[in-house]
């Protein structure tokens, strides 16, 4: 994509949707348009643009809706919601036996599915959590979305994207053509309004965090200070699960990737980097040893 | 190449599902009833029935349970794909030997998650 294609796009999103990228989004904007284009019968971004600046009306709906719309369905990935069942939660419950306390933040938790799915799979270890005090905080920018998330009723294609017939049928009521999320589920979360560019230190330390394609709306400079920020929202032995497109690699030490785990990171012990110069005098001495 | 019956009285259900399924590499079958869906799978059982309920002849809950019997039936993965989109008929079909459960309309998309569901595709696959 040519910086001309690039900022063409950029205004004509701002203009029609609202939409304000900032000046290094050419990524965003190949993954979901070029899969678009390829649809339309076009060769590229360029010939796109060359439609778009033709005024072609069903393109300019596309590009926007592709471009707006926040996919969020039941158990986005799979892959995140398999770590949380069958290795964050183990952890979490060998290290809080003594508190039997798990606090769990979604930091977008947008229509509710996310939070809703990490509430389904608590529900279906309850054996191990018995008397647990398990508090899931779900926030996101909009109030809007955050109205649907609480209410936790989804249409019957929300329904069907990433949710197991079995968990539609045990955990959801139906109302008229409608599914609403059981009482008790609905309960296990809290909603709130948060920008993540701003103060949240007054939500208190997690056990978890899922903070995941969010990020990827923001440049690097405010990247690093949201990771910074998560830093130390999250206990030492926390977990931190990204998107599947993200990572702290190349940002930030404040997190680890945890290998094997595709998307799940850990905080390094800020003791650990404080102890960089110890071992740095220690290896010439291994050298040494080496040596003889 | 895994194979999928499509069982369904709409020819136009069965040309969008068969096309949806074979963008998911499946070789596809068809069948216009129940009955007919039998007589395929007493020759050849395939990997997965995408099923729709009510049809002539014979219904898709009554042929489930005749090609469950068969030799071999209870291998094929069933996804019911149907309007009756009420949880007294998805409990049945699931009590009955029923995987999954599509309420029409379906799309690209909820084929593909629903077959991942049930492992008929890498979840990966369904991403796309």
């Amino acid at each position: 994509m040519t910086p001309t294609e690039y900022e063409y796009l950029r205004k004509f999103l701002k203009d029609n949707s609202g939409l304000d990228l900032s000046a290094d989004k050419q990524y965003l904007i190949e993954s979901r348009l070029l899969p678009l284009a390829r649809k339309a019968g076009l060769s590229g971004i360029a010939e796109l643009v060359q439609k778009l600046q033709a005024g072609s009306r069903a393109l300019i709906t596309d590009v926007v809706e592709a471009m707006t719309t926040n996919e969020t369905f039941f158990f986005r990935d799979k892959v995140p919601f398999d770590h949380f069942r069958d290795h964050i939660m183990p952890e979490v419950i060998k290290a809080r036996a003594g508190k039997r306390s798990v606090r769990i933040w979604c930091a977008a938790g947008s229509t509710g599915q996310e939070p809703y799915s990490l509430a389904m799979c608590l529900k279906e270890m309850s054996a191990a959590l018995t008397g647990w005090r398990v508090e899931i905080i779900a926030t996101d920018l909009s109030q809007e979305v955050l109205e649907k998330a609480k209410a936790g009723v989804y249409s019957q294609f929300e329904v069907q994207r990433g949710l197991p017939i079995q968990m539609l049928v045990k955990h959801f009521k139906q109302i008229g053509e409608t599914w609403q999320i059981n009482p008790e589920l609905r309960a296990m979360v809290q909603h709130r309004q948060l920008n993540l560019l701003h103060d949240f230190a007054q939500l208190g330390t997690f056990d978890v965090i899922f903070c995941r394609n969010v990020l990827i709306y923001f440049d690097q400079g405010t990247k690093i200070n949201i990771f910074n920020r998560l830093a130390r929202q999250i206990e030492p032995d926390g977990f931190l699960v990204l998107g599947a497109a993200e990572t702290v690699v190349g940002l930030t030490d404040t997190f680890r990737p945890i290998a094997e785990r595709r998307g799940l990171y850990r905080p390094n012990d800020p003791r650990a980097a404080a102890a960089k110069p110890v071992l740095a005098a220690v290896a010439p001495r291994m050298a040494a040893m080496a040596g003889r | 190449m895994k194979t999928c019956l499509v069982v369904d009285d709409s020819s136009v259900v069965r040309k969008i599902a068969r096309r949806i399924l074979e963008g998911l590499e499946f070789e596809v079958t068809e069948a216009e009833d129940g009955s007919k869906a039998l007589e395929i799978c007493r020759r050849k059982l395939p990997d997965a029935v995408l099923l729709d309920w009510n049809m002539p002849v014979m219904d898709g809950f009554e042929f489930m349970g005749h090609m469950r019997r068969l030799p071999g039936g209870d291998q094929p993965k069933v996804v019911f794909c149907t309007t009756e989109n009420n949880v007294a008929h998805i409990a049945q079909a699931l009590s009955g030997g029923a995987n999954e459960y599509i309420m029409k309309p379906f799309d690209k998309d909820i084929i593909a998650d629903k077959f991942a569901e049930v492992g008929l595709i890498p979840v990966g696959q369904a991403m796309v």
